[in-house]
């Protein structure tokens, strides 16, 4: 068990423990960090974080940038783009895939149409797990 | 006519007291807002303090990279000033501080040879800029009171590109530092390009050994170049809310000095308002007895009472009561 940290520059957004905490990183792939890690620093990718906490239960959260240290009992997410499950709007990340579906239907190598595509993703996929 | 001088202290009593009423307002907003402001800086700390942190062990790691962030220009052509003020006046020296530093600052580069380009922040440092004739390249609007990381990110994008092309080969930040309620100063900051990451490490305090052994992802370069920019924005984030924190500060104590001396006026103009009045009664109780004298008649008491009632019945009310009822600590 420790520590995990989601810190924006806003404020220290949430603080738990946990077993697990699983991420991806650009390049890396899937990673997942338990108690007795070694220290370690990784540029997130477009993608969930995963806490499972003792109990089993299960804080996810979509983070559009960011980077995770692990550092002794604590892991540390630092990201000025995260949202966790309960504050996605469904709708509106349905609206957003839409969109940008239809903009790369239009222009199949429109890079903010991709990008859009890829965070809508992300938000619909968060929120189903919660 | 008797009686003018009074009307007009009257009336400018009455406008000091409505003055007084807006700058106790303003007082009291700005000293609720100087505490939601200092609660902001002191939530974004942790996250300036983990990119530290995170720049540290990347440090320690021996992550050397090329970053444009990091480049030193031999020679320096161009210094980017970030002036930050605010949108709103009546925050005492708040504004013009920060502004004046900055253009000592500008004028100090001027010498030596060097232009500039200027980032201001706020409408009061655009404005006194822009009537002087300096060139304002950037400036940025309407969120001073209560930043955003969002209003940060705009303009370290915008300075991080001019910096990064070669328009720029140096920038300076001038904010009002937030030391405590009581204190603030201008502090002049050299932004970019960023010290060596070591130096940063070495600012950060932290110990660099046992550490060295982390593993990074996808490689100690990759992430420090990833970081840089995070890192840009969060001093300017910062810079920002120590700049609200500052201005909102500094309003509550210009808007309680003003309303102190509001009420200093207003002591000072009734006194003069009572001593008009009481010449002027003086003054038509000398009349009538004049006239009455010039008639040659003997004015009866009880028609002189009558006649001073008429002019100031308070004076007069204390004369009504009969001198057995008259209480020894009620006396005239």
């Amino acid at each position: 068990m420790f520590n995990v940290e989601v810190v924006s520059p806003e404020a220290v957004s949430y603080t738990g423990e946990a077993d697990m905490v699983i991420a991806r990183t650009v390049d890396g792939g899937d990673i997942a960090f338990q108690a007795g890690h070694v220290p370690f620093i990784g540029t997130l990718a477009v993608w969930s974080v995963d806490v499972v906490k003792p109990d089993g239960g299960r804080d996810v959260f979509a983070v559009h940038r960011g980077f995770v240290q692990v550092h002794g009992n604590q892991v540390t997410i630092l990201s000025d783009v995260s949202e966790s499950a309960a504050e996605i709007d469904v709708t509106r990340a349905q609206t957003a895939l839409d969109n940008a579906n239809a903009a790369l239907a239009a222009h199949a190598d429109d890079p903010e149409a991709a990008a859009a595509k890829v965070r809508a993703e992300l938000r619909l996929r968060v929120s189903a797990l919660c | 006519m008797p009686g003018g001088k009074e009307r007009e202290l009257r009336r400018r009593i009455s406008s000091v007291q409505s003055t007084k009423k807006i700058t106790r307002a303003m007082e009291l907003i700005a000293a609720t807002r100087v505490v939601k402001a200092m609660q902001r800086a002191d939530a974004a700390r942790p996250y300036a303090r983990r990119i530290t942190s995170v720049i540290e062990n990347l440090a320690a790691g021996g992550a050397q990279v090329d970053h444009p962030l990091l480049r030193e220009v031999g020679e320096v052509k161009r210094v980017g000033f970030i002036v930050m003020a605010g949108d709103r006046g009546l925050a005492g020296a708040y504004n013009t501080n920060p502004i004046r530093a900055a253009e000592r600052q500008l004028m100090g580069h001027q010498s030596e040879g060097k232009d500039y380009s200027l980032f201001t922040v706020g409408k009061k440092a655009a404005a006194y800029y822009k009537f002087r004739n300096y060139r304002v390249g950037h400036s940025y609007l309407g969120f001073t009171d209560n930043p955003g990381y969002e209003d940060a990110r705009r303009i370290a994008d915008d300075v991080a590109e001019a910096f990064s092309v070669g328009e720029i080969d140096q920038v300076e930040l001038i904010f009002t530092e937030f030391v405590s309620m009581g204190t603030q100063r201008v502090s002049v900051r050299r932004f970019l390009p960023l010290e060596d990451t070591r130096v940063m490490a070495e600012v950060g305090g932290g110990s660099a050994e046992a550490i060295s052994s982390f593993e990074f992802e996808p490689s100690p370069e990759a992430v420090l170049e990833a970081l840089l920019p995070r890192y840009v924005e969060a001093r300017l984030y910062g810079a920002l809310l120590d700049c609200a924190a500052s201005e909102h500060a500094n309003r509550q104590r210009a808007m309680k000095s003003a309303t102190d001396n509001a009420e200093d006026l207003i002591t000072k103009l009734s006194r003069e308002m009572n001593a008009a009045r009481q010449a002027a009664i003086t003054t038509e109780i000398m009349e009538i007895v004049g006239g009455a004298e010039a008639l040659g008649t003997e004015v009866p008491i009880d028609d002189f009472a009558a006649a001073f009632a008429a002019v100031a019945p308070a004076a007069v009310a204390p004369t009504a009561v009969s001198p057995a009822d008259s209480h020894p600590l009620t006396e005239t």
